[in-house]
């Protein structure tokens, strides 16, 4: 059980090191590229994400405890979430479309 | 103070040792899952107005690499140190999770100083939440989580002084996982904001 201890702490520091190169990778893609708009907002979008999956399996031991039921209720969490954020974008994207 | 440093005997994973201890962990998962969602409104609010402007000061007259990146990283770093804590809380070691989740709360208090700072810079520009509805939900959104970010350093240093009074129990362990969750969980809120307003304002 030591052992599987002592591997965590080489976990915290690949997750801290993840975390940094997505953070910085998000930064040259927004400013240091000549992307088109759309592709930099998916790209840094897509790279946010991982950041959370990285957050949620090294930091915040999502597997652990009731795990089915956590990621059920997270998941639910972010359903909601990505039909507010998108829908409201979505709507009002028809919004200023017809003025 | 040599107790300070000795390796209390507990079990491992303490935090999920009593039913009422899983419980509760499982509960504050609902909790962030409830979080998600009152951020996601907010976020819906500044996507819909980020270009209305009134003519004020734009996420590109306002926003400066050097500063929001330094925010960012100290978050990214809080995080870590406290995931760090929660590693020591398991292995049983009083010291080191005093020292990792010390040092998580002055990364938070520099942030929330940034932070301040950073809204007082703005105001000055002539940036404030009365000028156009992207400021409006702009302020709402950072402040929001800064309130969170405000109330965990409250939190953590409360449960600190009662690690430093208890010790690590299964009871201590458990709290301090909790409160570990949520500071995790505001580092989550901070990636999509550095996303959503900081990186997306520079784009467009």
């Amino acid at each position: 059980m030591s052992q599987q201890k002592q591997a965590s702490a080489k976990h915290h520091v690949a997750g801290y090191a993840f975390s940094l190169v997505l953070t910085f990778v998000a930064l040259f893609v927004a400013l240091y590229t000549s992307l088109p708009a759309s592709v930099k907002l998916i790209g840094i979008v897509v790279l946010a994400i991982l950041q959370m999956v990285v957050q949620l399996i090294y930091f915040m031991h999502v597997t652990e405890g009731s795990k089915i039921y956590q990621l059920l209720s997270l998941g639910y969490g972010i359903f909601v979430a990505i039909v507010v954020v998108a829908g409201s974008i979505w709507i009002m994207l028809y919004n200023t479309m017809t003025q | 103070m040599a107790e300070l440093d000795q390796k209390v005997n507990l079990p491992d994973f303490p935090e999920y040792q009593t039913e009422d201890g899983r419980l509760k962990i499982f509960g504050f998962w609902v909790f962030l899952a409830a979080e998600v969602v009152l951020f996601s409104t907010l976020f819906a609010t500044y996507l819909v107005f980020k270009d209305q402007t009134a003519g004020g000061p734009t996420a590109k007259d306002l926003f400066e690499v050097k500063e929001f990146m330094a925010e960012t990283l100290i978050l990214l770093t809080s995080s870590f140190t406290c995931g760090l804590a929660t590693l020591k809380m398991r292995l049983g070691q009083k010291k080191g999770v005093l020292m990792w989740m010390g040092l998580t709360l002055l990364l938070g208090l520099g942030f929330m100083v940034m932070e301040i700072g950073e809204f007082i810079k703005y105001v000055g520009e002539g940036a404030t939440i009365g000028t156009s509805a992207f400021l409006s939900a702009f302020y709402v959104l950072l402040s929001t989580h800064g309130v969170h970010v405000s109330l965990g350093i409250l939190w953590v240093s409360l449960l600190l002084i009662q690690v430093v009074k208890r010790g690590l129990t299964p009871i201590t362990s458990r709290k301090l996982f909790i409160a570990g969750l949520y500071w995790h969980f505001l580092d989550v809120v901070w990636i999509f904001v550095f996303t959503a307003v900081y990186l997306t304002g520079l784009v467009s």
